[in-house]
């Protein structure tokens, strides 16, 4: 009988324990990430507060609209034109069921232009520029360069955060209206090669459904997804411990990449609310 | 110059610094001693303005550093020039922009202004013509050099060294201390020194100073320090001195 009641006590101690930890580790893990965000909202101040003010880097800006932009238009490009050719084809599989494959030129273009161009460019930058950010100035920490610019007199953020920050908010809509024109031509060319449809219509099509609008709130969410691929590249960059070496600066490329993943896809359901619900736009 | 009082500093419930004081006359090379881990490299990231104390002031001509805003400090900052144990050389810029970084940010001078001060400064250092070399490109010992060049490229009133010798062969090590001899009688300048390389801490030091359990327990000349009888003091320096005998 004692035996079941200290077993029974034992039991309850053991639920009550692991109740506390989870507690203990669930509130820890949710300090942690407030206190990131409260972190990376400041730096993204920051950011807007230094971005302006002279002296104006200009050199450095055009260093990285040069690094952002010119190395990446390859990459975006193929992305945007495989991208148009899997839209195409999907959507000719489900158009002809509903006898609307007529319309495939439309559904590309407005596919592309409104959801798909800016989306596969933001993922293609975020993977390669945003993780290229987090690491080298992650490096920079380890190996106390931004140490040595702050003792400088050299503001890191001033210096190593803005032009990252402008060049990715600039060049992300200017990659965008490439992988808007390569997205349409891969569903042009799954058009006339797979299908065997008229070219001309399909192009005519995509011209009457493209719409100054469109282009300028897909720019904009473009212009936006590369302000939060900057500012998370840089703020996991900026926050990786000195004592973390190599091993904290790959994990926090990881993460740099995962985090901007999740976050332009968040910011997406946002800005479309926004946009279209909210403000009515088309 | 530079007047250190009643410094406190805690990490994680471990307390490096308890209540440091220090005053550093100009002019000076102090070399602040003591083991690993006994916040040598806590205290000079404090002069820099890296780090806030809990407690305490660090007073630069006058300022306490420890109250500044952003802007201010970084004036204080444009008096200072300091080597870091690793270099901490931009590596993706060469020999030259490195060395050059700071006039290029802070003055407003021509390029080849700018050109001029960096070999005069890499003179100094026995650089000369190093110029377009990368970092990478670098030795250990070279590295510092460069980094001591840049440290001194805005004519600093105070250069602060963070283990100049740690990593280098003896040679080499010697080399660095010849240097900052070389510099200190050059330029004038105050110099803090952290080492735990007892050679080059009686080799380039006019005081120096020993930090244990948060504290300074000695300090003078490097004839008194010899002097001192404090058993932790003597410890350290045999120790130190068999270990690089």
């Amino acid at each position: 009988m004692n035996d079941q009641s200290s077993i029974q006590r034992q039991t309850l101690y053991d639920s009550r324990n692991f109740l506390i930890r989870f507690i203990d580790f669930a509130g820890s893990r949710a300090l942690n990430w407030i206190s990131g965000l409260g972190s990376a909202t400041m730096l993204v101040w920051e950011t807007w507060s230094l971005a302006f003010r002279p002296p104006l880097q200009f050199k450095l800006l055009v260093h990285q609209l040069y690094l952002i932009g010119v190395n990446s238009i390859s990459v975006v490009l193929i992305s945007g034109l495989f991208t148009g050719m899997v839209l195409a084809t999907q959507g000719y599989h489900q158009l002809i069921q509903l006898s609307a494959e007529g319309t495939l030129g439309k559904f590309v273009t407005v596919s592309v232009v409104k959801e798909l161009g800016p989306m596969v460019t933001a993922f293609v930058l975020a993977g390669r520029i945003g993780a290229s950010i987090t690491a080298e100035l992650g490096t920079m920490k380890v190996t106390e360069q931004i140490d040595a610019l702050e003792v400088m007199a050299t503001n890191p953020v001033k210096y190593l955060v803005v032009p990252r920050f402008l060049a990715c908010a600039i060049m992300l809509p200017i990659l965008t209206l490439f992988a808007i024109v390569f997205g349409i031509a891969g569903g042009y060319l799954a058009a006339i090669i797979l299908f065997d449809m008229n070219g001309l219509f399909f192009l005519k099509l995509a011209q009457a459904n493209l719409f100054i609008n469109s282009i300028v709130i897909s720019l904009v969410k473009a212009s936006a997804f590369g302000m939060a691929i900057a500012s998370i590249g840089c703020y996991k960059g900026f926050t990786i411990s000195s004592a973390g070496g190599a091993e904290g600066v790959g994990k926090s490329t990881t993460g740099s990449a995962v985090t901007s993943l999740v976050s332009i896809l968040a910011l997406d359901a946002f800005l479309n609310h926004l946009l279209y619900t909210v403000w009515g736009l088309q | 110059m530079i007047w250190i009082e009643d410094l406190w500093k805690n990490f994680e419930n471990k307390e490096v610094l308890t209540g440091l004081e220090l005053y550093i006359p100009r002019g000076e090379t102090l070399v602040v001693m003591g083991q690993s881990g006994c916040g040598k490299s806590v205290l000079l990231k404090m002069i820099t303005g890296l780090m806030k104390p809990d407690q305490g002031q660090i007073w630069i001509d006058g300022e306490d550093i420890t109250i500044l805003t952003r802007k201010a400090l970084n004036r204080t900052r444009r008096k200072l020039g300091m080597l870091f144990q690793s270099a901490a050389l931009f590596d993706s810029m060469t020999v030259a922009e490195n060395v050059g970084f700071m006039v290029s940010q802070h003055m407003k001078l021509s390029k080849r202004e700018i050109d001029e001060i960096v070999a005069e400064k890499l003179r100094l250092v026995q650089l000369d013509g190093t110029q377009d070399l990368r970092p990478a490109e670098l030795s250990g010992g070279m590295r510092k050099r460069v980094g001591l060049a840049r440290a001194i490229a805005c004519n600093p009133e105070v250069i602060l060294y963070d283990e100049p010798t740690t990593g280098l062969d003896p040679i080499t090590a010697l080399e660095i201390n010849r240097l900052i001899r070389d510099l200190h009688q050059k330029l004038q300048v105050t110099s803090v020194v952290v080492t735990h390389d007892m050679a080059s801490a009686f080799s380039v030091g006019t005081r120096m100073a020993m930090i244990h359990q948060g504290q300074v327990i000695a300090h003078g000349t490097p004839d008194e320090i010899w002097k001192i009888d404090n058993p932790v003091l003597q410890q350290f320096i045999a120790h130190e001195n068999h270990h690089q005998n």
